[in-house]
């Protein structure tokens, strides 16, 4: 087990380098490095507008970069043929800041759409995963046939969890999953991700805004500024740390009430 | 330290072990389950049977499942069938998955008779709900314009120009590109035939009567709909799913006043315009046609076109224009307004915008044709 720690800390799961994204004039990232270690939790920090989604978006490959390389499961993206950049897709899952269910599909559909697009199993065992994915994500069967439309602002982070859960990746991009949540919702939802972390050795990327969820959940912080990483470690550290808009973060009166 | 996976049955003493070796995850799903199902027939015999997972190198959700479903079908005899040798990193998530019930059974309708006489049934009542959905829409527009000309203030100006300017600047190229190449075909398909009984000029008084009479209003009012209907369609159908109509009424807006009447306005005074324009560009084109192609000339044209019509065909016409306009409207409106939160409902729900629309206007044509008829213009 230390042997593999070891290896893990050697062999990052992402691998940034010196990526750079201009929407027109505008520089959002610029020159951006950061390394994910297999099976942490990392929490992805930053003010608002300052380009955290838009490098979660980068690494999935939904916004182009004008510069950098960007490595996932060892694979360049970049360089990667459609089969290997498949093989990379099928090892992470998404989740994003609205859900993004399909609409016309039933929570049971959405859950299975990459089953059956990938695995080529029987109805029954891709029902009885759904059924076990949606008591991981802690949902009751009977919300399997209802659509999207007819669910409640948690259920859908629910489903979504479950859905980009549903080929058991190795890594999970999590988009503000607890905003729009109840405090204890979302402090349900925090456990959710480590339970899972746990059970099934996840790889967690995890973009907030949640102070409690930096606290309880992440095992590592990462600060987005100035379209660069501004730091990067323990909560520890952050707390320790003499940049201005960390020290406000985490000195501030909301983190204040977090640590009492 | 992964390889495939496999399930071998060892003998030992009295019992039976099911010995799973190698990667149990979702890649090797299919030939997992149907190792499994194999496994599974074991069920019933006399011997006791465990499951020996200490050497399975990879495990996930799909080998955790396969294996728990494994466990009990077996456990179905007398004796509860065990797991061993499991690791203490996978011990949480046999644990969560034993957590799992049994699959309901999801019940899907079959089809049968009483079955689809029931669905026609539901379409027929549905034939009635449409009406009187759009009979309310008609209402509701009426009273909502009603109270706009008591205070002439609260009607949305901005808005209705915005919309003026999407529904009717916006479409004038199309239209009358179109219309002058319909009017361009009407000519060359009249001369061609009208030639052989020598009759060439009287392909003016077909065209001019056709044009201003029947086809620049209706096929404007068609293109219309197609391109104008099914944007409000859509605009209010997102609007709906998003809630922001929910949002207008709760903060005291009426919908029909703030997004319905601005887009009927607009509507009814973009049609008389296209229908215009239209008509203009189609005379134009076949009278083109009928120099080029006919051999006659402009002048000759313009003469027998003002002998062959009178001011009664172009008001024919030209009266249709807004009551087709209020159809397409109303339609669009009320079925954007009916979309339920999916997008497979905002696609159905923009079809039958487009539908009905132009069949609305096709019967409102016809019945504008009895009328007209009745009255001898």
């Amino acid at each position: 087990m230390a042997q593999e720690t070891q290896n893990a800390i050697q062999d990052p799961i992402i691998r940034v380098r010196d990526i750079t994204v201009q929407f027109g004039a505008t520089r959002v990232l610029d020159g951006l490095n950061l390394d994910v270690q297999r099976g942490e939790i990392l929490g992805f920090v930053g003010p608002s507008g300052a380009g955290k989604s838009v490098l979660t978006r980068t690494i999935i490959g939904l916004v182009p970069k004008i510069a950098g390389s960007i490595e996932v499961f060892g694979v360049d993206l970049d360089s990667s043929n459609t089969s290997q950049r498949r093989n990379v897709e099928r090892r992470w899952g998404v989740l994003f800041q609205q859900g993004a269910l399909f609409s016309s599909l039933t929570v049971r559909q959405n859950i299975q759409f990459p089953m059956r697009e990938y695995l080529r199993v029987s109805q029954r065992l891709m029902d009885e995963i759904t059924m076990a994915k949606l008591a991981m994500v802690g949902l009751k069967p009977e919300v399997a046939e209802r659509f999207p439309s007819e669910l409640s602002g948690g259920m859908i982070k629910r489903v979504a969890l479950a859905r980009a859960l549903s080929l058991d990746p190795d890594l999970v991009f999590l988009d503000e999953p607890t905003s729009g949540l109840d405090p204890i919702g979302a402090g349900d939802f925090d456990d959710l991700v480590r339970t899972l972390q746990r059970t099934l050795g996840l790889t967690v990327f995890m973009v907030t805004h949640d102070l409690d969820s930096l606290y309880t959940a992440c095992d590592r912080i990462a600060v987005l500024g100035n379209g660069k990483i501004i730091a990067a470690g323990s909560i520890a550290d952050m707390q320790a740390s003499q940049h201005p808009w960390l020290r406000q973060y985490f000195h501030g009166k909301r983190a204040r009430a977090v640590v009492t | 330290m992964s390889g495939d996976p496999k399930l071998e049955r060892i003998a030992k003493g009295n019992a039976l072990a099911l010995c799973a070796t190698g990667t149990w995850t979702a890649s090797f799903a299919p030939v997992l389950e149907r190792m499994v199902a194999d496994a599974e027939k074991l069920a019933g015999s006399p011997q006791s049977i465990f499951i020996d997972v200490s050497e399975v190198a990879k495990l996930d959700t799909f080998g955790a499942w396969l294996i728990e479903r494994l466990r009990r079908t077996l456990t179905q005899g007398t004796v509860e069938t065990q797991i061993a040798g499991l690791s203490a990193n996978y011990s949480s998530l046999v644990d969560e998955v034993r957590r799992v019930r049994a699959t309901p059974v999801i019940d899907t309708t079959s089809i049968t008779i009483t079955g689809m006489l029931e669905q026609i049934g539901r379409a027929v009542a549905g034939i009635g709900g449409t009406i009187a959905s759009l009979i309310d829409m008609l209402g509701a527009v009426l009273a909502a314009g009603g109270r706009v000309l008591i205070h002439p203030r609260s009607l949305r100006l901005t808005s209705t120009v915005h919309h003026l300017e999407q529904v009717c600047w916006r479409a004038v190229p199309i239209i009358v590109l179109i219309t002058f190449l319909i009017g361009c075909i009407i000519a060359q398909q009249g001369i061609f035939h009208f030639r052989r009984f020598g009759a060439d000029i009287f392909v003016v008084d077909m065209l001019g009567v056709l044009v201003l009479r029947e086809i620049g209003v209706l096929l404007v009012a068609i293109m219309v709909a197609g391109r104008s209907g099914s944007a409000y369609t859509a605009e209010l159908g997102s609007m709906k799913m998003r809630e922001e109509i929910d949002a207008l009424r709760t903060m005291g807006f009426d919908p029909i006043e703030v997004l319905v009447l601005p887009r009927m306005l607009a509507l009814v005074l973009a049609l008389p315009i296209l229908a215009f324009l239209g008509a203009m560009a189609a005379l134009y084109g076949g009278g083109l046609v009928a120099w080029l192609y006919g051999g006659v000339d402009p002048e000759a044209f313009l003469l027998r076109l003002r002998d062959a019509i009178s001011i009664d065909h172009f008001i024919v016409g030209i009266v249709k224009a807004p009551v087709m306009a209020a159809v397409i409207g109303i339609v669009a409106c009320v079925e954007g307004l009916a979309v339920q939160g999916s997008a497979e409902s905002l696609g159905q729900h923009t079809t039958a915008s487009v539908v009905k629309g132009i069949f609305f206007v096709i019967v409102m044509d016809g019945v504008f044709a009895i009328f007209f008829a009745s009255i001898g213009m």
